[in-house]
């Protein structure tokens, strides 16, 4: 067999041609657009992951050239390579599209839903799933499960109620990291991610958990509460760092970056990993060399009130008055008590507390 | 000239006849008509001493609420001010430290809350956003002012008092009708 032998594959009436071994999924992913299934658990990046989360169920309706049986059962596009002459439904399955949305509402089933509090929210690839292919309502009745709180340290929070079980964090950690601290504990319904005594997560890179993860689960410490997604605005930028590519994402609100992240593409895919110095360490802007915005999807929360190539007015005033300057000048910060130009959010670790606020 | 519509009526240009000279026909008919009117039923009421009550559908200065055991429902979301048109909705976040249970709801709660009252267009679109149920736009105007910093409404000036606490000031902020000085028909 040589190598670059290639496949014919047809997605939703789209054929494509792809080499050997690739799995569905990214067979659907080269064609792009709605043809290509979501996936929770699934990430290209990760050796291993995928199979468990079941939200890129696909129907084969005709098995290859060779045997032209359809398979019986809706099978995992992640994990099912291609055939040559296969034929797969994905949006044009009613029976998919059904499916989809029972593991949609089996995901939901503990998920806590406490989006508001969430600072993945806006940016969780779970809310999109549940909005696009979800039920309204749920059927459950029973208390949803808790966990006892782990503390997994100063860079990473983690809460556990709100996890889908996507093993994505363990793989990045055997991946990317020398010593992996972290894992899955106990079986079926009390299954969670936790350190199996309490150690904090430190190993360099391991930042990158918080990109991977598919919900809210691990967030970022140093942004929790400081703002929502969707009120910075994202710059991509880079540095020289000895450890990682140094490409990142900023999340800015005027000049103060709330937030490192990797860039990620448009299937929610970290571009480059980035080492944990510039994720959690550079919180200044003139640690950055900013290229510009980033462009985010117009459908995207994130990309409210951003606009493209935008051009900044310059003050007239001066030049209008004859270079006098006002005699009043109303600035908002005079009166307001939110969001004080002198306090620099982004540089207070962690989440500010109702202390911080008495003594100021 | 062709008229635009068949409506059009020819302005009458004959000479007043001798009563309609006098006037005073004419000004004994307008007070006539001004004289009916008396016994006619009053479209407008004496204003600060009768109130007309509000639509159910008003939207006034907001409230910020609690549940029923007092504790602040807002999690500083930020739906609100994402969902604000005119951009008047500002707030900060912080975590609730152990030991503040009673007086969040949840983990996360608005350390400040602002709503700039000059920039606020009574859209609702706040009321309608929020997922926790925490800010009612009540049936009362925003009263008039000389200051500036006293159209920018915080966090204590929206709070809706605590039922535990001041179950009265929760009652009538929550509008139990008080109808003696209402509009009489």
């Amino acid at each position: 067999m040589s190598e670059q032998q290639l496949f014919k594959v047809t997605i939703d009436n789209i054929t494509i041609e792809v080499p050997a071994g690739t799995s569905i999924l990214e067979a659907a992913r080269k064609i792009g657009g709605e043809v290509a299934p979501p996936a929770m658990c699934f990430y290209s990046k990760l050796k291993g992951s995928g199979g468990k989360c079941r939200t890129c169920l696909v129907e084969v309706s005709k098995g290859s050239e060779k045997d032209p049986r359809p398979m019986p059962k809706l099978v995992a596009s992640c994990r099912t390579t291609v055939m040559d002459g296969m034929e797969v439904k994905n949006i044009t399955s009613p029976k998919v599209i059904d499916a989809r949305a029972g593991v949609v509402e089996f995901l939901l089933l503990n998920h806590p839903l406490d989006c508001p509090i969430c600072d993945q929210a806006g940016e969780c690839h779970l809310q999109d799933l549940s909005y696009e292919h979800g039920k309204e309502g749920t059927r459950y009745e029973f208390q949803r499960r808790t966990f006892k709180k782990h503390d997994l340290g100063p860079y990473i929070q983690l809460h556990m109620t709100r996890c889908i079980m996507c093993f994505r964090c363990v793989f990045t950690a055997d991946q990317l990291t020398e010593n992996r601290v972290h894992g899955v504990l106990d079986r079926g319904d009390h299954a969670e991610i936790a350190t199996f005594i309490e150690k904090s997560l430190d190993n360099d890179f391991i930042g990158n958990v918080i990109d991977v993860c598919p919900v809210g689960a691990l967030t970022d410490k140093t942004f929790r509460f400081k703002n929502r997604v969707w009120f910075l605005k994202p710059m991509d930028a880079h540095r020289d760092c000895p450890k990682c590519s140094g490409k990142v994402t900023l999340w800015n609100r005027g000049e103060e970056v709330f937030r490192v992240t990797a860039r990620k593409d448009e299937w929610g895919e970290v571009e480059d990993w980035i080492c944990n110095e510039c994720r959690f360490e550079k919180k200044h802007s003139n640690d950055w060399v900013i290229e510009g915005p980033r462009e985010i999807s117009r459908h995207s929360v994130i990309s409210q009130g951003h606009y493209l190539d935008a051009v900044k007015p310059t003050e007239t005033f001066l030049a209008v008055n004859d270079g006098r300057a006002p005699h009043l000048l109303l600035d908002i910060h005079t009166e307001s008590d939110v969001n004080k130009p002198e306090i620099e959010l982004s540089l207070i670790n962690g989440p500010a507390h109702s202390n911080n606020f008495n003594s100021k | 000239m062709q008229a635009l519509t068949n409506r059009a009526k020819q302005v009458e240009r004959a000479p007043m006849t001798f009563i309609e000279q006098l006037y005073l026909w004419n000004i004994l008919k307008g007070m006539a008509i001004t004289f009916m009117h008396m016994f006619k039923k009053q479209p407008t009421i004496r204003y600060p001493e009768q109130k007309r009550e509000f639509s159910p559908v008003f939207r006034g200065l907001h409230v910020l609420n609690r549940d029923e055991e007092g504790k602040e429902r807002c999690t500083a979301c930020g739906l609100c001010a994402v969902a604000c048109p005119a951009e008047a909705i500002t707030m900060e976040a912080a975590e609730r430290l152990e030991g503040e249970e009673n007086l969040y709801r949840e983990e996360k709660y608005a350390a400040k809350y602002e709503i700039n009252m000059l920039r606020c267009i009574f859209c609702g679109l706040c009321e309608e956003a929020c997922p926790k149920d925490a800010i009612y736009l009540s049936e009362t105007f925003t009263p008039a002012d000389f200051n500036r910093k006293n159209f920018i409404y915080k966090k204590t000036d929206l709070l809706i008092p605590n039922p535990t606490t001041d179950a009265e000031g929760f009652a009538a902020a929550k509008g139990v009708k008080t109808n003696e000085i209402g509009l009489k028909n």
